[in-house]
């Protein structure tokens, strides 16, 4: 039934294919302006490339997700997916699953090229990808999380940045100093494995978190 | 039992039971409860007093059982306009059976934002129909439908109480359900 789930969330996001495509050309176009902003230096550039990709990567996750439970909340989708036989928390963790596959793994994807734009040195480019592979599944789980509590706010759209950033600003703290840490002849280690530690940590909690708001929303 | 929506106590004191092949129409004007005693039959809404026993246990304790107990159809439909009839469906192998129970066989790879409102509500009946739950709980069912339609849909009511099935429905409309019983909220 969770699988059935994710395939049906993967349908649909293809047939909707420009609403997963935004997020990517956000990403792509913001990182790009800020060679234009601060000139076009290499040394300069590179020196905040790890800095730029991950804000840029944090703010194109988010935004999708406004719509993550909110269209099925108001077609009545939601009520049948909570009939559905599947737990709460696993209807939020396919909608994260769903919401990484569609949106965090395109950015990834997308990072090394933009990474090479902003002439970030090569050995460090491995490094921000390592980071970034967890870092965005830790997006997709605390802005799912995020979406499932603003569920029938008037404002949610405005809300959930609001929600979502404080709480994933530990990410984007260790994902940019693993990356610093490698550039300035350091290990990265520590600060991925703090990642992952993140990952591990919000693997469980944020689906029972967000379970209990789909909860609390239909009611 | 009893249930609050806002501020606003919605009904109190509510007591009925269902039996295998009952039906119960909830009737009564607007803003009684009706809807919202249906969501909570269905699990989704609160009771704010009193219990939900199915069997003389508490239906609520299991609440993946109960949901597997139940089938819903509320005011909206539940349908995506992005995906055909058949992917509508939330288990394909009862796409073929259903869309033929309401006649929307010759729809099935359309997408279903090119369905009118009545089929769209048809095609929500359907996928109920055939999701083998033993409570149907249907809230305005026969809204957008047409004659035939609603003629179809008393078979399906019938076929399914014959079965040992049960419905509870709130409409304002004639439902095709005989020897049902009423319960009115004020």
């Amino acid at each position: 039934m969770s699988l059935r789930l994710l395939r049906r969330e993967l349908l649909l996001a293809m047939r909707h294919g420009s609403d997963s495509l935004a997020a990517l050309l956000f990403f792509v176009l913001t990182a790009a302006l800020f060679p234009l902003a601060i000139g076009p230096a290499p040394e300069m550039l590179g020196r905040l490339a790890p800095g730029i990709i991950w804000v840029c990567a944090l703010l194109a996750a988010l935004l999708p997700l406004e719509r993550l439970f909110a269209a099925d909340f108001e077609d009545g989708t939601l009520d049948q997916l909570l009939l559905s036989g599947l737990p709460a928390p696993g209807i939020a963790l396919m909608k994260a699953a769903a919401h990484w596959l569609v949106t965090g793994l395109p950015l990834l994807l997308a990072a090394a090229p933009v990474a090479l734009m902003l002439r970030m040195p090569d050995e460090a480019i491995p490094v921000l990808l390592a980071g970034l592979l967890p870092g965005t599944m830790v997006l997709s789980l605390l802005g799912a999380t995020g979406a499932a509590i603003v569920i029938g706010a008037r404002r949610g759209g405005v809300l959930l940045p609001l929600l979502v950033l404080p709480l994933a600003a530990p990410v984007l703290i260790f994902g940019v100093s693993a990356v610093d840490a490698v550039t300035g002849d350091q290990s990265a280690r520590p600060h991925l494995l703090l990642l992952a530690a993140f990952l591990l940590g919000a693997l469980p909690l944020c689906p029972l978190a967000a379970g209990a708001a789909l909860r609390g929303a239909v009611e | 039992m009893a249930a609050i929506r806002g501020e606003r106590l919605v009904f109190a004191d509510l007591s009925f039971a269902v039996a295998q092949g009952d039906a119960l129409l909830l009737v009564g004007p607007n803003g009684s409860g009706k809807s919202t005693l249906l969501r909570i039959l269905a699990g989704l809404g609160r009771l704010a007093d009193g219990r939900l026993l199915w069997d003389g246990q508490d239906a609520l304790a299991d609440r993946a059982a109960h949901a597997g107990r139940v089938a819903y159809l509320g005011h909206q439909d539940a349908i995506k306009p992005g995906l055909t009839a058949r992917e509508n469906f939330f288990r394909p192998e009862q796409a073929n059976a259903g869309l033929a129970a309401l006649d929307l066989a010759p729809f099935a790879d359309l997408p279903a934002r090119m369905l009118s409102a009545g089929q769209r509500r048809r095609l929500a009946l359907a996928r109920l129909a055939v999701g083998g739950a033993p409570i149907w709980l249907l809230d305005e069912p026969t809204l957008g439908l047409d004659q035939a339609s609603v003629a179809r849909l008393g078979d399906l009511l019938a076929q399914h109480r014959a079965g040992g099935g049960m419905v509870v429905a709130a409409t304002h409309l004639p439902l095709p359900l005989p020897g049902a019983a009423e319960l009115a909220l004020a």
